[in-house]
């Protein structure tokens, strides 16, 4: 299916390749680059690009380009979501997926990807499996191979392909058993001119780290399965048991990984976090704009509003800004016209604002263009929606495991249009 | 710049002569560490692409290295260069075929990995062979393999396409989860129009779709969305009602729907059609986007037209994933969408553009936006569209205003709103945006050009400040076009436009000139002498397009000799109403390709695209899927079945006898009718009857169906050395049986031929030993049923039968009725999943007890063959039944209800893991073989004077039903057997260490069973 993989980087050039069946020539990547040049910006090049005797799926990720060729009919996003696990495998091996790593750790590169696909069909694609099969590097390991002339291949062969369940290797042993549960929402929306809201939804997720010897089984149940409406799981979850009784029952694997994202029902009402206050304008003819912004809390649930970033793409007329936060620092960048505002935490009894002018061009006209500013923040120990694990326990093993359960909400895509 | 120059340095070195003999040296040195350091560095040239082929003899030598990644990374040198070194890469081949019969399983599979993997033809026969080999290998993990290196060996010699079938053919009954997506794939690869082959196999591959991997999910789904694109009818014509009472009539039993039933309904959608709805359902579910995909366009190609609205809700949610996740999944959307709007209405926010959004996706969410819109929610799309002309996307912006005219032909309420709105635009800054509006009002005005004559006039007002050539070609087309309504602006505008032609782009000359001609036509008067002057202009321009045009239309239009006849119908010719152009989506005729393809994203068609077939107009012979045997979901367990017998066989006698020769199936049909549906012990009894009759009468009769049988085995499988060794195995130990039968049959007849005739009770008077029930079992069960088996997997007797009865039911709750129960270990006549369990019912009242017989059971789905009713057991008289229960391979308890005429007793059965295996028999070799299965393994210390053979053994054979395989080493005692239900393999190491320890390994895929095996064994050993 995949033929070969090749890796460019932002300014165009091939830093790895590999191939699954015969060498396909780097030339190949010609095709790709001639869209690449087409478009505006990086993001713009499309994913799927055929050439005369072959087809270039593509996914960019950490600015590097995972190029792979195709010979003939496979469902693109087949090569998509592999090409995602690539890079996710590679985050998950070398802590960043970036040129420099990737360079630096080529071997294993080489490897993994050797692992993962044969004869272009994904092979091994589970983290803890590719594990066992290849020991991710570490500084000290490094260290100690270079001095004795060992190895990064595991030295036992994995069983994990034969076990019953392909997503937890046997033999896990731990001093301390612990699972901890990351139940983190994002919030989109677009609020419009007047502060009302346009879109607005939650997407959540579940991401798990657990430590557990032996072959743990665990449920888990909520208080209020009610809210969780579009969910997808890990492969590892039993999902009759959720269909019957809105139970996560599962084996799970061994160290990080998503247990569950899910969606809440658009029905429920979303409680915006935050509110924008702006007042922007430009005036016909003149070289001077001005620029007032305020950010305050609105339903948090008596939680504190951290690590807000303001940013915003402004109309191309704007040559400069001269603006004074009254915390945090702003920054504008003339070039990209990009003005990106790290406010930091929202003390509600002083409300953070940014105010100033703003140079315009001179005879310009008024930009007809609407600016928009997005938002990220993050609010600690609370879940949006309301969503509230009622309890977990594991069954086969007879230890007592620690728990832990930690709740956060994330601006996702967060945007508010600005009047002008 | 340092980088580059250290980068360009860098290269020269790695290609300096010098530098590969210093990796040659290291290749070539003793110390192991040098050769993976220069190996390391081989395969980063490999990365960069550089090339590293001078070094293959150097690397070659290698292959055989004990290190591991030392090998792997010859491996990867191997596959990537032995392409171009063919003569050389055959010195490596001898490795990777002792590797084939490595016993580690994952060395076996690797070495076929590479094998396959070297393309080089000379070795085809050898490949060939070895994935024969392979695809019969105990190892699911290595039968993947094989089947991965059937496409590899396929795109290499396609000669070989009627021998891979076969292997083909042979996976496709492969019960692994592991194999099923890779041997699918290969299908698809090899021979995707035998969709024979899939016939029989297609419920299995619906059953076992969901516990798959992933990536193979994806593959089944779409090759059976095709096959049942062949074999079903479409569910498309009536919706509504009948469906609903079909999804019951499935659930009820497919034996039960009767012929009448489906003529009598219009349409009556296939239970198999149904199966593949209701099994695929669940993996919406998955976080695997590819998955959730295919199970989207699997219900839009095949479910009834009130059902597809499912997949709505997970399509939405992958919106939520990366970009080009969602490019793909918009552009299904939009397919989708055109004939399906009330699919995704209810979503239709999902779809709004953020300025974050790449272009491609803009455009799609435009796409979608505009074919949703109707009445209801035009009016929310166009303020939407409004903010999205605003957008300093201007190619987006762009974008919104060709969406806007579509709405405005589609939905005719708000054609005139759209139209204004457009005119505003024509005075925006921006010339794209003004140009695209020229475009689109150009195409709305054809549409009704009666009442716009003032909007013409506009535009010819902007004309003069619009430079984009598209848009100032439209605005003369338009003028050209309706120049009768507009009599005093036209030609004032060609007489701007005779001034200014040089300058301007050949597509807007072409439009001068065909103004210039329709103006001569209509208004000659004024524009004779401009039309002159413009075509003469013409005449002489670079473009030959333009010079062609000039010359056609002087011709046409200025009437001479020559062309008088055209000339009449100029004005007919140029100025004939013109059809209004349909603005459509570019996605209105994609759903000719199978969404979800490659085929569908590009819109054209990929090589190797196939096609989805059209609905069947009448189903094709449903009873092609039928299999014999349904059994659970195993990993290669034993099928019993007899396939190609298209009568569904639910009786135990049937599938007891589907694998006896000829001979014997006329007895079958005799005893068949004169057994009762439960399957009796009468019935059994009488069957067997039957064949130590037979062998009385004529002793070869039986053992000549057994050669036949055995021949033909051999005859298929002839071209694997391995599958005939093994059928010789097993005709060798048949060969055994047969003796110790003939041995033992005239001790047979003695107890058993006067116990037929004198009927039920006199056999149980007679308590026969088990010893001879044993062996009887165990000879007909070898007999009849492992030839069939794609591994030799033998059953034997029981090393041991332990004596110990355990209470069932006291005689002081039952109300004098007390029951004891035993695990005689004799494989479950009744069905081969049971276990079979014998109980001594005695009376102890002074009263007779009547219809004792089994009630109630839990849990309810739990399935046991029950005991014939006793109509009556005097005082003080005992009897022995048999029943057999399918404990699903856990030691959950049965409980059931003992219950006389006039009582009911709650019992319970709780057998102990050891008892829910059946011993099997194999070699040392094959044993080895599978130790790949999940391990358990302990160390326990015992006495120092029990370490030889016996009491090891039979400590081991108290605990478990287990048999004891041949080992070659002393301190090493090894049992093998199976798990009754799923017939999992279960093995057994006790390995005697210095120190009176013992290590205790037990290898089983049921990895709860050998945890909790692994417990009874160490107190069994222990005690010892």
């Amino acid at each position: 299916m995949i033929h070969s993989l090749f890796l460019v980087n932002s300014s165009g050039d091939i830093f790895l390749e590999k191939h699954w069946k015969s060498v396909v020539s780097r030339s190949v990547c010609d095709y790709f680059f001639e869209a690449q040049e087409r478009a505006s910006e990086p993001e713009n090049v499309p994913p799927v690009i055929p050439t005369p005797h072959h087809y270039l799926i593509s996914v960019l990720r950490h600015r590097i380009y995972f190029v792979a060729v195709i010979q003939s009919e496979v469902p693109p996003l087949f090569v998509i979501e592999f090409l995602h696990r690539v890079v996710d495998t590679f985050q998950d091996y070398f802590g960043v997926c970036t040129e420099a790593a990737i360079k630096d750790n080529v071997v294993v590169v080489y490897e993994l990807l050797e692992e993962m696909l044969d004869n272009g069909f994904p092979l091994a694609t589970e983290s803890n499996i590719l594990k066992e099969l290849i020991k991710p590097p570490t500084i000290l390991r490094t260290v100690v191979n270079t001095i004795t002339g060992s190895t990064n291949v595991g030295e036992q062969l994995p069983t994990g392909q034969l076990s019953v369940v392909p997503w937890r290797r046997t033999g896990v042993k731990y001093t301390n058993n612990e699972a901890y549960f990351d139940v983190v929402e994002e919030i989109d929306a677009i609020i419009d001119k007047s502060g009302s809201t346009i879109t607005a939804e939650i997407q959540g997720v579940i991401d798990a780290c657990v430590k557990l010897t032996g072959m743990p089984d665990l449920t888990l149940s909520f208080m209020n399965p009610r809210l969780l409406d579009d969910v997808s799981f890990h492969p590892c979850v039993r999902f009759k048991r959720w269909e019957a009784e809105r139970i996560l029952s599962f084996i799970p694997p061994d160290g990080n990984f998503r247990l569950l994202s899910y969606h809440v029902s658009s029905q429920n009402l979303v409680a915006i976090p935050v509110y924008v206050k702006h007042n922007i304008t430009f005036r016909e003819g003149s070289s001077q704009g001005r620029f007032e912004l305020t950010l305050g809390p609105k339903q948090t649930m008596g939680k504190g509003v951290e690590a807000v970033l303001v940013s915003s793409q402004l109309p191309r007329g704007v040559l400069n800004t001269n603006l004074n936060p009254t915390q945090g620092t702003y920054t504008f960048d003339p070039v990209t016209k990009l003005l990106s505002w790290d406010v930091g935490k929202i003390n509600p009894q002083k409300l953070p604002s940014l105010k100033g002018s703003m140079s315009l061009q001179a005879g310009a006209s008024k930009p007809d263009e609407n600016p928009t500013i997005n938002i990220q923040f993050k609010i600690q120990q609370s879940a949006l929606s309301g969503l509230k694990v009622n309890r977990l326990d594991m069954y086969g093993e007879k230890y007592k495991p620690f728990k832990g359960i930690k709740y956060m909400t994330k601006a996702g895509k967060f945007q508010a249009l600005l009047s002008n | 710049s340092l980088p580059n120059s250290l980068c360009i340095v860098h290269f020269l070195i790695s290609f300096s002569p010098s530098r590969n003999e210093d990796l040659k040296e290291m290749l070539e040195s003793n110390k192991e560490s040098l050769k993976l350091e220069a190996m390391k560095r081989v395969v980063g040239l490999i990365a960069k692409g550089k090339n590293a082929s001078e070094l293959f003899p150097a690397v070659v030598k290698n292959v055989a290295s004990k290190n591991i990644e030392l090998k792997k990374l010859v491996y990867v040198y191997l596959v990537r260069y032995a392409e171009e070194q063919q003569d050389l890469a055959l010195l490596s081949i001898s490795t990777f075929q002792r590797a084939l019969k490595d016993p580690n399983q994952l060395i076996r599979a690797s070495a076929l990995r590479v094998l396959s993997s070297i393309r080089v033809p000379i070795i085809v026969p050898i490949m060939m062979l070895a994935i024969k080999e392979a695809a019969s290998d105990m190892s699911p993990y290595v039968r993947k393999t094989s089947a991965h290196a059937i496409q590899k060996l396929y795109s290499l010699d396609q000669d070989q396409k009627e021998l891979l079938i076969e292997v083909i053919e042979k996976l496709l009954k492969d019960k692994s989860t592991l194999v099923a997506g890779s041997v699918v794939m290969a299908f698809e690869e090899v021979c995707p129009d035998r969709i024979d082959l899939i016939h029989k196999n297609y419920r299995k591959l619906c059953n076992l779709l969901v516990d798959v991997e992933e990536w193979g999910q994806v593959v089944i789904i779409s090759m059976l969305t095709r096959y049942a694109r062949t074999q079903f009818t479409s569910p498309w014509k009536e919706d509504g009602v009948f469906d609903e009472h079909n999804e019951r009539a499935f659930y009820e039993s497919d034996e039960e729907k009767t012929r009448d039933e489906t003529e009598a309904k219009p349409y009556m959608m296939d239970p198999d059609h149904r199966l593949l709805l209701r099994n695929t359902k669940p993996l919406l579910q998955s976080r695997n986007t590819a998955v959730v995909m295919s199970v989207a366009q699997l219900y839009w190609h095949l479910a009834p037209k009130n059902e597809v609205s499912i997949v709505t809700k997970s399509l939405v949610r992958l919106l939520r994933s990366h970009r080009e996740v969602q490019y793909i999944v918009l552009q299904n959307i939009a397919t989708m969408s055109i004939q399906r709007k009330g699919m995704f209405e209810p979503y239709m926010k999902s779809f709004y553009v953020r300025s974050t959004d790449a272009t491609h996706i803009k455009s799609l969410k435009l796409e979608i936006l505009t074919s949703l819109a109707n009445e209801a929610n035009i009016s929310t799309i166009l303020r939407e569209f409004q903010t999205y002309v605003k957008s300093q996307d201007k190619q987006f912006a762009a974008g919104t205003i060709q969406a806007i005219g579509r709405c405005a032909t589609n939905i005719s309420e708000v054609t005139d709103t759209c139209l204004n709105g457009l005119v505003l635009l024509l005075s925006n800054r921006d010339e794209t945006v003004v140009a695209e509006s020229v475009v689109v009002i150009r195409k709305l005005l054809q549409i009704q050009p009666t009442q716009h004559s003032d909007i013409i006039k506009h535009m010819a007002k902007l004309f003069d400040n619009i430079t984009v050539p598209m848009a100032r070609a439209s605005i003369l087309w338009l003028m050209g076009e309706y120049c009768e309504r507009v009599p005093k602006i036209a030609p004032d505008v060609l007489r701007k436009m005779a001034k200014s032609f040089t300058s301007e782009e050949d597509i807007v000359k072409l439009q001068i000139v065909n103004l210039a001609a329709k103006l001569y036509l209509t208004n000659s008067k004024q524009t004779k002498l401009l039309t002159q002057y413009i075509l003469n202009l013409g005449k002489y321009d670079q473009n030959y397009d333009i010079r062609d045009r000039t010359r056609f239309i002087r011709q046409l239009i200025v009437p001479n000799d020559k062309n008088g006849a055209l000339s009449k119908y100029a004005h007919r010719i140029l100025l004939a109403p013109k059809p209004a152009p349909v603005l459509e989506s570019a996605y209105k005729d994609r759903d000719r390709y199978q969404l979800g393809t490659l085929s569908h994203t590009i819109n054209t068609k990929a090589s190797g695209y196939l096609e989805l077939s059209d609905w069947p107009a009448v189903a094709p012979d449903q009873s092609v899927r039928n299999v014999e045997v349904i059994e659970p979901v195993k990993e290669w367990a034993p099928s019993l079945g007899k396939t190609g017998k298209s009568k569904p066989a639910k009786s135990s006698d049937d599938k007891f006898y589907s694998d006896s020769g000829e001979e014997e199936e006329e007895e079958e049909k005799g005893s068949g009718s004169s057994s009762s549906e439960d399957g009796s012990i009468q019935s059994i009894l009488s069957v067997r009857l039957h064949i130590l009759q037979n062998e009385r009468v004529c002793p070869e009769s039986g053992s000549d169906a057994e050669s036949h049988v055995q021949k033909n085995s051999s005859q298929s499988s002839e071209e694997s050395d391995k599958s005939s060794s093994q059928s010789e195995k097993s005709s060798s130990e048949s060969d055994s049986e047969k003796k110790e039968r003939k041995t033992k049959t005239p001790l047979q007849k003695k107890t058993v031929k006067p116990t037929a005739k004198d009927g039920y009770h006199t056999i149980m008077e007679h308590t026969f030993s088990y010893s001879h029930w044993s062996t009887l079992c165990v000879s007909l069960f070898t007999q009849l049923c492992p030839l069939s088996l794609a591994f030799p997997l033998q059953l034997s007797g029981p090393a041991f039968v332990p004596e110990k009865s355990h209470d069932l039911l006291h005689r002081m709750t039952g109300k004098g009725l007390s029951a004891q129960y035993q695990f005689p270990r004799q494989p479950c006549l009744y069905q081969p999943t049971m276990v079979s369990v014998q109980i001594s019912l005695t009376n102890t009242t002074d009263h007779p007890l009547e219809q004792i017989h089994i009630g109630d059971r839990s849990p309810t789905g739990l399935n046991i063959h029950c005991f014939n009713t006793i109509e009556c057991l005097e005082p003080e008289a005992s009897v022995t039944v048999f029943i057999g229960i399918d404990f699903n391979d856990s030691t959950q308890a049965a409980n059931f209800q003992l219950c006389t005429k006039e009582d009911h007793f709650s019992v319970s059965i709780q057998p102990a893991i050891g008892e829910l295996l059946l011993p099997i028999t194999m070699t040392e070799l094959d044993f080895r073989k599978l130790l790949g299965m999940n391990e358990s393994s302990a160390t326990i210390t015992m006495a120092a004077e029990n370490m030889t053979s016996q009491p090891i053994s039979r400590p081991v054979a108290t605990v478990a039903n287990l048999g004891m395989v041949p080992s070659s080493q002393d301190n090493v005692h090894r049992f093998a057997g199976k798990t009754a239900s799923s017939g999992a393999v279960v093995l057994v190491t006790v390995e005697l260490r210095e120190s009176s320890t013992a290590l205790i390994t037990i290898n089983t895929e049921k990895s709860v069973m050998g945890s909790m095996l692994l417990r009874d064994l160490k107190l069994a050993l222990a005690q010892t």
